[in-house]
C-alpha cells in the first residue's frame, strides 16, 4: 500500500470514527438514566476522529522520514562488501545510481550488476517496509479510535479536549513559519560562510570593484574575480532612494487627500484604482521603464546636453516609485482613518483649520503607521528585481549619478545564479553572501524604524 | 451688519418659497406640536448669544424645530432632555461644529454679541476660538500636557514668544484647577492622565484660546463621581469670567451648576426658566414627567 493511499484510508477511517463517536454520544444523551452530557455530540465525534487520525498520521510521517536513510545504509553496506573500500565521493555517486535505478530513470545498457542487485534489494525492502507501515498505522488508527470511542461518557470533557487540540494545531502552524524562516536564514548563512572561506570578508564588505567572473580552469584568461559589494549596494540604495523620493510624497499626500478631503464616493472609486497599481506585474513595469521611460529620460537629457545612458538608475527608480505608491498611500490612508474623530473634533473646536489639524494632530498620531507603511515600501524597493534588470542595466558602476547605468544586489544575485552553475565556485556562492547582506540591511532598517516609531509614538487610546 | 441680516432674511424667504408645498403639512404638525410651544421666558436682558427660530436638518430629518433662546453673560445655561432630543445638535450649532457633518443644514439666526455666526462672511476659525468646546469623552491630543494647552494659542498666534506661551499655559492650567497636579510633569503625555484630569486638561485647552463662551457636551458623563465634583466646582468658578452652555443627562448636575435650565424634547425647546423654578415647579407636563423620572 503506497503512503498516499494509506493517508487517504486513515482519513476515511477518521471520518467514520467521527460519525460513530457522534452517534454514540447522541445515543448516550438520549438515555434517561445518564446524567447530562458534558459536551454536544459533535465534540465527542471530533475527539474520536482526532484520536483515530493523529497517532496514525504521526506514525506515517515518522516512518517515511526514517525509512530512506536506514534502507540506503543497509543497501550500501551490501555494495561496499562487494566493491571493497570506496571514497565518500564514489559512494555518493553510487547511491545516486541506485536511486535512479529504483525510480527507473536510467536506461543504460551496461549497468553494474552489483548496483542492479542493490536497487532490487532496496525496492523489495521498501515494499516490505511500506506494508509494515500500513499494518502498523491502520491498527494504531483502529486501536486509538476504539480507545476514544470506549471513553465516551457524560463526564468526558470532549469540548475542552478539542479546544486543546485546536490550540496545539495553531501553535504548530505558527512555529512552522518561524522554523522555515530560521531555515532560510541558516541556509543562506552556511553558503555565505563557504564563500567567505574563499573570499575574505573585508574584501567583500569594503571592496570597491564588483566583477564576479572566475576562471574555471587555471589557463583561462581575463578572470581575476573581485567581489567588492560596495558598488552593488550603492546601486541598490540609489535606486531605492529615487523610488522612495517618488513614492513617499505622492503616496502620503494622496492618502491625506483620500482620507481627509475626498468625498466618500470619490474615495470608494479612487482607492481601488490606486491599489491596481500594486497589482500590475513587475515585468510589465519593467517594459514600461525600459521602453518608454528610459528613452524619454535619455532624450530629455540629451536636449539639455547631458549624457544619459540608455539604461539609467533614474528610469528604474522612477518606475519603481510609481509601483510602490499604493503601498504607501493605501496603508497610510487606513492609518489616518483610524485616528479617532474625537481628536479632529477637538482640534476643529479650538478653531484649527483642516490643514493645521492634519499637520499638528492627525499626522503625529498616525506616525507609527505611516512609518510602517514607508518601511514596507522600502523593503519592497530594496528587494525589487525585475524593473532594475530591465531598466537599470547590469554594469556595476560605483556612482551616485542617477543618469548612469547601475546594478543592484538583487540583479546581481539573479545574474550569478542564471544558467549552468557549479555550486562551489565563489562566483555562485557570492549570490548567497549578497543575499545575506541584503537580509541584514533590511533587518537593520526595520530595527531602526521600530526604534523611531517607539520613540515618537503618540498614544491616542 | 444690515446687509448680513438682509442676506439671512432673503435666504430664509427663498427657503420658505421653496418649501411652500410643504407648508400645509408643516402647519398640521405645528398644530400637533402646539402643546410643545416653549413655556417660560427664553430671553434675557443682556444676551451674549441670541438664537432665533433655529432649525436643523440632517438630510431629510428635521432634528431641531424653531428653537429661540438667549444665553446671558456670565451665566451657566444647562440643557437637559432625553437622549436624541437634539440638545447636543443645538449645542454644536453654537460654534458651527455641525459644519463638519456633510448632510447637516442649519436655518434661522444665531448671534454672538450681534454678529450673525452663520453669515457667509464669518470665518469659523476665529468664531470657534471665541466659542470654545469641551466634548463628552475627554479627547486630549496625543502630545505632552504643555503642548495640549499650547496648541490653541500657537495656531491662533496669540503669543509672540516662549515666555508668553508658558504664561498662558500656566494660567489656563491654573484656571482649570489642574496646575497643582501636573506642574512638575508638563512634558508627559496628556493621554497618561486620569479621566477627570484629562477632561480638565481639555477645559484648560479651551480656555487657553481666551473664548467668551464655553460649550460643554456632557463633560462629566465619562467621569467618576469624584472627578465629576471637581469639574462641577470648576464650572462654578469659570462662570465669573465666561458664559457656559452645558448639556447634561444628570439632572442633579444641572441643578448644582446652572442658573437657567432649558428642557428639550424631540427637537423642541419645551421649557426654559431659572433652574430653581424648573426643578421645583415645572410648568409643562413633559418637563415635569422628565424631571420626576417618568421617562427619559
Amino acid at each position: 500500500m503506497s503512503p498516499s493511499m494509506l493517508v487517504t484510508v486513515v482519513l476515511a477511517l477518521s471520518t467514520l470514527a467521527f460519525w460513530q463517536g457522534k452517534r454514540r454520544a447522541f445515543a448516550l444523551s438520549r438515555q434517561a438514566s445518564t446524567t447530562r452530557m458534558h459536551s454536544r455530540p459533535g465534540y465527542y465525534g471530533m475527539l474520536t476522529a482526532l484520536w483515530c487520525a493523529v497517532p496514525a498520521l504521526v506514525i506515517v510521517v515518522a516512518w517515511q522520514s526514517a525509512s530512506d536513510p536506514i534502507l540506503t545504509r543497509i543497501v550500501m553496506d551490501g555494495v561496499r562488501e562487494a566493491k571493497g573500500a570506496l571514497s565518500p565521493d564514489q559512494l555518493n555517486l553510487m547511491i545516486n545510481d541506485v536511486r535512479n535505478l529504483v525510480s527507473g530513470s536510467i536506461y543504460s545498457q551496461n549497468v553494474d550488476p552489483v548496483l542492479q542487485l542493490a536497487a532490487k534489494r532496496y525496492q523489495s525492502m521498501m515494499h516490505i517496509g511500506n506494508m509494515a507501515m500500513a499494518v502498523l498505522a491502520l491498527s494504531t488508527a483502529l486501536g486509538t479510535a476504539y480507545y476514544a470511542y470506549s471513553r465516551i461518557k457524560p463526564t468526558l470533557r470532549a469540548r475542552n479536549h478539542v479546544e486543546m487540540a485546536v490550540e496545539i494545531l495553531l501553535t504548530l502552524c505558527s512555529t512552522i513559519a518561524i522554523f522555515i524562516t530560521v531555515g532560510i536564514v541558516l541556509s543562506v548563512l552556511f553558503e555565505s560562510i563557504r564563500f567567505f572561506q574563499q573570499v575574505p570578508l573585508t574584501d567583500f564588505l569594503f571592496g570597491l570593484k564588483w566583477s564576479p567572473q572566475m576562471a574555471i580552469r587555471a589557463d583561462q584568461a581575463g578572470s581575476s574575480g573581485s567581489f567588492g559589494a560596495i558598488p552593488v549596494l550603492t546601486g541598490t540604495f540609489l535606486i531605492s532612494g529615487i523610488a522612495m523620493a517618488i513614492a513617499v510624497p505622492f503616496g502620503l499626500m494622496s492618502a491625506i487627500y483620500l482620507s481627509e478631503y475626498a468625498g466618500p464616493k470619490f474615495r470608494a472609486t479612487v482607492k481601488p484604482l490606486l491599489e491596481i497599481l500594486a497589482g500590475v506585474p513587475t515585468v510589465v513595469y519593467g517594459f514600461f521603464a525600459a521602453l518608454v521611460v528610459a528613452p524619454l529620460i535619455r532624450d530629455i537629457g540629451l536636449s539639455f546636453g547631458l549624457s544619459v545612458s540608455s539604461e539609467s538608475a533614474l528610469a528604474a527608480g522612477l518606475v519603481m516609485g510609481i509601483m510602490i505608491i499604493p503601498f504607501v498611500s493605501s496603508l497610510s490612508d487606513d492609518v489616518i482613518n483610524a485616528v479617532p474623530q474625537s481628536l479632529r473634533d477637538g482640534s476643529y473646536g479650538l478653531g484649527a483649520t483642516k490643514s493645521e489639524t492634519i499637520k499638528l494632530v492627525i499626522l503625529p498620531a498616525a506616525l507609527p503607521g505611516i512609518v510602517g507603511s514607508i518601511l514596507l515600501a522600502v523593503s519592497r524597493a530594496i528587494g525589487e528585481t525585475m524593473i532594475v534588470v530591465m531598466a537599470a542595466g547590469l554594469a556595476a558602476n560605483m556612482t551616485v549619478n542617477p543618469l548612469q547605468a547601475v546594478t543592484t544586489v538583487t540583479v546581481q544575485i539573479v545574474t550569478l545564479l542564471v544558467g549552468d552553475q557549479e555550486f562551489d565556485s565563489p562566483k555562485t556562492l557570492a549570490a548567497f553572501a549578497l543575499g545575506l547582506l541584503l537580509f541584514i540591511v533590511t533587518l537593520v532598517l526595520n530595527v531602526i524604524a521600530l526604534y523611531v516609531v517607539r520613540k515618537y509614538r503618540e498614544e491616542y487610546e | 451688519m444690515a446687509t448680513a441680516m438682509d442676506t439671512v432674511l432673503d435666504m430664509r424667504d427663498a427657503i420658505a418659497e421653496k418649501e411652500e408645498g410643504e407648508a400645509a403639512a408643516a402647519k398640521v404638525r405645528k398644530v400637533d406640536r402646539d402643546q410643545r410651544q416653549t413655556v417660560g421666558v427664553p430671553f434675557v436682558d443682556e444676551p451674549r448669544m441670541t438664537c432665533r427660530e433655529v432649525n436643523v436638518y440632517y438630510g431629510e430629518k428635521h432634528a431641531i424645530h424653531d428653537v429661540s433662546i438667549d444665553v446671558g453673560k456670565n451665566e451657566v445655561l444647562a440643557m437637559i432632555g432625553p437622549s436624541g432630543c437634539g440638545k447636543s445638535t443645538f449645542l454644536r450649532c453654537l460654534n458651527r461644529m455641525n459644519d463638519t457633518v456633510a448632510t447637516c443644514r442649519v436655518t434661522g439666526q444665531i448671534l454672538l454679541d450681534s454678529l450673525d455666526i452663520y453669515d457667509k462672511k464669518v470665518d469659523v476659525v476665529p468664531l470657534r476660538a471665541q466659542v470654545g468646546m469641551v466634548f463628552q469623552k475627554p479627547n486630549p491630543f496625543p502630545k505632552s500636557i504643555f503642548e495640549n494647552v499650547a496648541y490653541g494659542p500657537k495656531i491662533h498666534g496669540l503669543v509672540s514668544n516662549k515666555t508668553e506661551l508658558t504664561d498662558i499655559v500656566e494660567d489656563s492650567l491654573k484656571k482649570a484647577g489642574l496646575w497643582d497636579e501636573v506642574s512638575d510633569r508638563l512634558e508627559q503625555p496628556g493621554t497618561g492622565l486620569s479621566g477627570g484630569q484629562q477632561q480638565r486638561l481639555c477645559i484648560a485647552r479651551a480656555i487657553a484660546v481666551r473664548p467668551e463662551v464655553i460649550l460643554m457636551d456632557e463633560p462629566c458623563s465619562a467621569l467618576d463621581p469624584i472627578a465629576t465634583a471637581t469639574v462641577e466646582d470648576l464650572i462654578t468658578e469659570l462662570k465669573t469670567q465666561y458664559t457656559i452652555v452645558i448639556v447634561t443627562h444628570n439632572m442633579q448636575q444641572a441643578a448644582r451648576v446652572s442658573q437657567r435650565t432649558a428642557y428639550f424634547h424631540l427637537g423642541d425647546l419645551v421649557e426654559v426658566g431659572p433652574t430653581d423654578r424648573i426643578f421645583t415647579n415645572p410648568r409643562h407636563q413633559l418637563t415635569e414627567d422628565y424631571i420626576t423620572g417618568r421617562f427619559g
